[in-house]
């Protein structure tokens, strides 16, 4: 595949993976937390932990969209399909989230539900349009990357005057999660996580610009480099946080010119502002309540939100016991510290939300990743 | 006595009704014009409930294999429920060693389902049929209330003979055996999303939909050792492989940059977020067999229509865990893993 392959070169990978071996100090150890679930992706799908030397260790971030999404929302959207009778429009990863009840959206559709996997936001309102006479909602999750979409929808959907199309609208933001895993008490105590870089995210940074991580460069002394998701990418940019920490440098570098500008789409930052307004606090799953971390519709959409519409309460449900989907998020547990990873907890019966989405930290281990593990 | 007059079924504007599975006339007349019609051999002309089928020779066994086809779409590129419902089981009849000899078939209709869909879907079985040299030599139709189908489902059940002292299984496998594919990976899978999802490529990625009995056939000649056959269908090679490492008690390592898969659907899945590993192929086989054997079995699986980009792919090692695992193209390793959840329902 053209402008493709060329980010995938085994050869150029090799020649990366040597530079990384001989730059990185074998007395110190470098852990680097890549945000994104796209890079976990990506490290997981192509084995590059292989590629790396073993004072270099990659920890797992939060960026996993169905991830941090806390079971709250989850019951949300069932209970509106369940009780309201409404038709919801979703991303297929969210289908096998575990919420409240044993139910998953997958077992309330089972039970009758109307719910649908769309691949993009647009279909919900195709939907919602060719069919008057049903109550059309779109359960709108994602960071930054998938926000823009979404704000285009409802202001469609405003032009059209459709009186039965609404969004249940749980996207997140970005800088927020990362100032959270930075003030976390562990990352603070001693022996806790000691982060010294991030891999910044690819897709959210094209919207957002390279400019809202200098802060964590500047207050927090952590290196920043944003990168695309394909394997070249990933290993240039862990050799740019090896140089940054290797020279005592904390700064954001841009290893996705191709993409990422410092500013970012101004015309998508414009239309986010006219649609969402910011919540004062979010519940995460893993994170908490962070507050001003999350988006919701504006009061001049407002018959657009579904929250409002359907008069929605908030019910915050906690996690299982056991699971440990919210440390994992924090990077300060792995999943192989997790009692339930690859016992009760597998791809095909997520416990938490990290063994579902393949960009969780739980599930990419345990579909990529096991191979390296000690025993089975 | 004047002979009952039964105006001919409307083939260009007629549709299924319930009266067509009822028992009656008109059930009679469907299965007269269109199935007995197009099926048209020995068995089907007796009419009798089922077929009396000739004792396989001497030390032959018999091998039996079931498959029911509900793809949606009912027509895509490269076929159509009909041939698919053919191929999908002289494959596995034929997966097994043996040579197909006859296939029954029956059908689930949904009242108001255009007849002529259902002649073309007919037609296009019969010719799978006629090509393959299976007679289809009894059946089954059935109609169900609207709504209660989704036009049309397939059932087909195939008989075939196995010779005296081949034995083909999934637990054969051995540490060192090599690890053969015939052809592109995901073919038949991403044909059938991207007609579902309305993509357009440069040129129409078709499904391999095809009868393999041939291409195993000369494999076996080739290589007569052969330890495992199978066809890669839903789940795709990961599946296949992962049960294969399972019943056999074996790992399996691939070889990515080995992996066969045309440019067109590995774009189709990049765009999609999917794995051309996880995705179902209908026209191919994989084959394993000693180390020594390989070579010879490409070779033989290239000189056939159907096995042009046969590729060999990977190794069977020791492994008490059963893992099937990738060499990365990077150089890195990975596990390939069963496909967790329905990636694409009715692909099939």
């Amino acid at each position: 595949m053209k402008y493709v392959d060329e980010f995938r070169d085994g050869e150029l990978a090799r020649g990366i993976s040597a530079a990384i071996a001989r730059e990185a100090s074998p007395a110190r150890r470098y852990a680097f937390m890549e945000f994104c679930g796209g890079h976990t992706h990506a490290i997981s799908r192509y084995g590059l932990a292989d590629l790396l030397p073993p004072q270099v260790r990659m920890i797992h971030g939060p960026g996993c969209p169905v991830c941090v999404l806390p079971i709250g929302r989850i019951d949300q959207a069932i209970r509106l399909a369940l009780d309201e009778g409404v038709t919801l429009c979703t991303y297929a990863d969210t289908l096998r989230v575990p919420a409240s009840a044993g139910l998953t959206m997958l077992r309330a559709r089972a039970r009758g539900a109307d719910i649908r996997m769309i691949y993009s936001a647009a279909e919900a309102l195709d939907l919602a349009r060719r069919e008057p006479g049903r109550q059309v909602v779109f359960f709108a999750i994602g960071f930054e990357t998938t926000t823009p979409p979404t704000a285009l929808l409802v202001r469609q959907a405003a032009a059209l005057g459709l009186a039965n199309f609404s969004v249940l609208c749980c996207h997140v933001l970005t800088p927020p999660a990362i100032a959270a895993i930075l003030d976390a008490p562990e990352a603070r105590a001693p022996g806790g996580v000691a982060l010294d870089g991030f891999i910044g995210p690819a897709h959210v940074s094209t919207v957002i610009g390279s400019r809202p991580y200098a802060r964590f460069a500047a207050a927090y002394r952590k290196p920043v480099v944003i990168a695309g998701f394909e394997p070249l990418d990933v290993m240039q940019s862990i050799l740019m946080l090896v140089r940054q920490v290797n020279d005592g440098r904390a700064e954001v570098e841009n290893e996705f010119t191709r993409a990422v500008t410092e500013d970012g789409n101004l015309k998508a930052q414009a239309l986010m502002a006219d649609v969402f307004a910011l919540r004062e606090s979010f519940e995460w799953r893993g994170l908490g309540v962070l507050p001003r971390s999350a988006l919701r519709i504006h009061e001049r959409y407002a018959a657009f939100d579904a929250e409002a519409r359907f008069g929605l309460a908030y019910t915050p449900v906690a996690d299982h016991k056991a699971c440990e989907c919210g440390p994992i998020l924090r990077g300060v547990k792995g999943p192989l510290d997790c009692k339930l990873f690859g016992t009760v907890c597998t791809p095909e019966t997520p416990m938490g939300a990290c063994m579902v989405s393949s960009e969780g930290a739980c599930a990419a281990h345990y579909t990529y990743g096991r191979v390296r593990d000690a025993s089975g | 006595m004047k002979k009952a007059y039964l105006r001919p079924l409307d083939l260009a504007r007629g549709a299924v009704d319930l009266s067509h599975g009822g028992g009656g006339r008109a059930m009679q007349q469907l299965i007269g014009e269109l199935f007995a019609k197009a099926f048209d051999n020995e068995w089907l002309r007796r009419g009798d409930d089922g077929a009396v089928l000739p004792a396989p020779a001497a030390g032959e066994r018999l091998v039996v294999a079931t498959d029911a086809h509900v793809v949606s779409p009912l027509f895509f590129p490269g076929g159509d429920i009909g041939c698919l419902a053919v191929h999908g089981t002289v494959n596995d009849v034929a997966m097994m060693g043996a040579r197909p000899l006859y296939l029954a078939a029956s059908f689930i209709l949904e009242e108001g389902f255009p007849l002529a869909d259902l002649a073309r879907i007919v037609a296009s079985m019969a010719a799978a049929a006629r090509e393959a040299g299976v007679p289809v030599v009894t059946g089954d139709t059935k109609v169900v209330e609207k709504g209660k189908g989704d036009g049309i489902f397939i059932t087909t059940t195939g008989v075939g003979a196995l010779p005296a002292g081949r034995e083909l299984s999934g637990a054969n496998a051995r540490p060192g055996d090599a690890v053969i594919v015939s052809g592109t990976l995901g073919d038949h899978g991403m044909a059938i999303m991207a007609r579902r999802e309305g993509l357009a490529f440069e040129s129409e990625i078709r499904s391999d939909t095809a009868a393999l009995h041939g291409l195993v056939a000369a494999a076996l000649a080739a290589a007569p050792g052969m330890r495992v056959l199978r066809d890669p269908t839903r789940g795709g090679l990961a599946a296949t492989l992962n049960e294969i490492a399972r019943q056999s008690g074996v790992g399996i390592v691939l070889d990515e940059k080995a992996l066969p898969v045309d440019p067109q659907v590995a774009a189709a899945c990049e765009f999609l977020g999917l794995d051309p590993l996880h995705i179902a192929n209908e026209g191919k086989l994989i084959a394993i067999c000693g180390a020594d054997e390989a070579e010879a079995l490409v070779a033989a699986l290239r000189a056939h229509p159907l096995g042009l980009q046969a590729a060999r792919v990977g190794e069977v090692c020791a492994d008490e865990r059963c893992f099937v695992q990738m060499k990365t193209a990077l150089g890195g390793r990975r596990m390939v893993d069963w496909l967790a959840g329905e990636q694409l329902p009715r692909i099939c």
